[in-house]
């Protein structure tokens, strides 16, 4: 054992005073390059990632930036961020007002992958989840103005399940129908296609990821309708049912009200089926007991 | 610089003529040239030889090689490559451990020519001393690295990495990458000598301790023949692993350069106008006296 000699002590000094230099300058870059990493998380809402791509906080941890889903995509719809993009140096993404993916079904991006960043295990192009689209303008998409533009129905690959045209009637005309263009979120793969195409200046039309896209309910909702569909009948015992009089105003008419008091219903005034007396539908719950 | 005040190697010109005194630079050249060259035929010129860049490469559809650096990375945040992915380490690791870790430094970065570059131009106009950074200052970053990238989930070296951001830069599209490159150049030149490749550089770091025992080294076998003209240090961008090898006689040190830092570039041999450093196997080690130790890692 070597004796404790000011020498020694000299050089434990020295060697501690090197290491906190080196933990605290180190630490500082550490500390910088770290916050630099939580900020690069944020991917901007119009940058999608490649089809099959981990959520954002673990695709950062197993992308090693190769670029190999980069080349081996048929159409050029990837690139790898350069340091001045607002994703994460190095990382695949595209934007699909640019180059849309053009769901190729080998998805050669996938198989190119040498980690486990883009899944391997999503072998069908339809089960893809890079956003999802969101007709996110109805103030100057053409079909809600009342034209037959339709042009996003019509690039959809997934055409009539990811986004069908909904009617409804055009009050400004009173006479025509709106043919609105409506985006399905279980068929929707988010390849942007629709936003590719859309006509105007700006899309109308925009693929964005699903955590800004979709709303989400409570986790402790249930659709009464699906829990009776579920169950093969209403879940409630409908002879203890009580249903309270609706209390109006003296004198007031509420058009196509059924009042489950009088089983009576208002007159609907021009509504379809709406002859007074017969009730149009079963309220919610009460089955087909009037 | 000599205190003649003679360029580096000028007596290895003399003695052995331009091609001579500079054979294993021009071999290094053409090797990270002819690599670049490989990556850059298939954006370029549309010859698929090789496809990806430094961080994973497919060649010919049959060869994969993974950089193991960013690969343990990604490791560090929880995920693991696939089976190519894989295999592509273990290649690059197995190679590294024959040829010398820091052989990717010199004959594969394309940072090295960069930092050479700025090496070659400090000596040219002069300069001299600057900030003092500590040659195990890169370990401490490589640490940082793989502590970082557990705690924030990002392989996260790549996102400032100049190595790749030059590679990736060129066959992917460069960006403000150049920024970075330009930042190296003007560090290395003005700051600190040899500052990034040999006292910051993680990657460097890294391969560093790959090629710890890696039998292919240089050595001076010859070293009885020095005639002490410095050119060696002077050329050398780690002359601290010289030493030890070249003036250990005295001490019963062998004449192999152990030391993990080199980074086998073979300067030290193009620069010795008496010949007396070669390429080698480490296990050519036999001093003239017995004893045999083993030298210092980091300093």
């Amino acid at each position: 054992m070597k004796a404790n000699t000011p020498k020694n002590g000299a050089a434990r000094r020295q060697f501690f005073l090197d290491s906190a230099k080196m933990v605290c300058g180190v630490g500082m870059l550490g500390l910088g390059l770290g916050l630099y990493a939580k900020q690069s998380k944020a991917l901007p809402a119009l940058a999608l990632r490649p089809p099959g791509a981990l959520p954002e906080e673990d695709f950062l941890g197993a992308c090693i930036r190769c670029g190999m889903c980069v080349r081996d995509c048929p159409y050029n719809t990837l690139e790898l961020a350069k340091p001045e993009q607002p994703v994460a140096t190095g990382t695949p993404f595209f934007n699909s007002r640019n180059i849309p993916c053009e769901m190729c079904e080998d998805i050669p991006c996938i198989k190119a992958c040498p980690t486990k960043a883009l899944d391997h295990s999503l072998t069908d192009i339809n089960k893809a989840k890079m956003g999802i689209a969101v007709l996110i303008d109805h103030e100057t998409c053409l079909n809600f103005l009342g034209l037959r533009c339709d042009v996003c129905y019509r690039v959809c690959p997934v055409i009539d399940k990811a986004i069908t045209l909904d009617l409804q009637p055009n009050t400004r005309t009173g006479r025509h129908a709106l043919f609105l263009p409506t985006v399905h979120s279980e068929h929707c793969t988010g390849c942007g296609k629709c936003e590719k195409s859309c006509v105007l200046e700006e899309a109308a039309i925009r693929v964005l990821p699903p955590k800004l896209a979709q709303g989400s309910l409570g986790k402790h909702y249930r659709l009464g309708w699906d829990e009776q569909k579920k169950a093969g009948g209403s879940l409630i015992d409908e002879s203890k049912m009580l249903d309270l009089p609706d209390r109006l105003p003296d004198g007031a008419v509420l058009p196509g009200h059924y009042d489950p008091a009088s089983g009576h219903t208002e007159s609907a005034r021009g509504l379809p089926g709406s002859e007074a007396g017969v009730i149009p539908s079963f309220p919610p719950g009460l089955g087909g007991k009037p | 610089m000599s205190p003649t005040n003679k360029r580096i190697g000028a007596d290895a010109v003399a003695e052995k003529g331009w091609l001579g005194a500079h054979k294993w630079l021009i071999l290094r050249r053409i090797s990270q040239f002819t690599i670049l060259a490989l990556f850059l035929a298939g954006p370029w010129f549309g010859q698929w030889i090789v496809k990806g860049n430094l961080a994973y490469s497919y060649t010919l559809d049959f060869l994969p090689l993974t950089d193991p650096y960013v690969a343990l990375q990604s490791l560090a945040t929880g995920h693991l490559p696939e089976t190519l992915g894989l295999i592509g380490v273990a290649i690059v690791l197995v190679f590294y451990l024959l040829v010398g870790g820091r052989v990717y430094c010199s004959w594969v970065c394309p940072i090295n020519i960069v930092t050479d570059a700025a090496g070659w131009l400090r000596d040219r106009l002069g300069i001299k001393g600057g900030a003092h950074l500590g040659r195990n200052t890169r370990y401490w970053i490589l640490a940082m690295t793989f502590v970082g990238s557990a705690l924030t989930g990002v392989v996260l070296w790549e996102l400032i990495n100049p190595v790749s951001m030059l590679h990736r830069g060129l066959i992917f599209g460069m960006g403000t990458a150049w920024m970075i490159v330009l930042a190296i150049f003007l560090f290395d030149l003005f700051v600190t000598s040899r500052g990034w490749c040999g006292r910051l550089c993680p990657v460097g770091a890294f391969y560093s301790l790959i090629g710890r025992w890696s039998p292919v080294r240089v050595s001076a076998p010859a070293r009885a023949a020095c005639n002490d003209c410095m050119d060696c240090f002077e050329v050398c961008p780690e002359p601290h692993v010289i030493r030890p090898a070249l003036k250990g006689e005295a001490k019963g040190v062998g004449p192999v350069i152990l030391a993990a830092n080199c980074t086998n570039c073979g300067r030290c041999i193009d620069v010795c106008s008496k010949d007396v450093f070669t390429y080698t196997l480490r296990f050519n080690n036999s001093p003239t006296t017995v004893k045999q130790t083993t030298p210092d890692m980091t300093v």
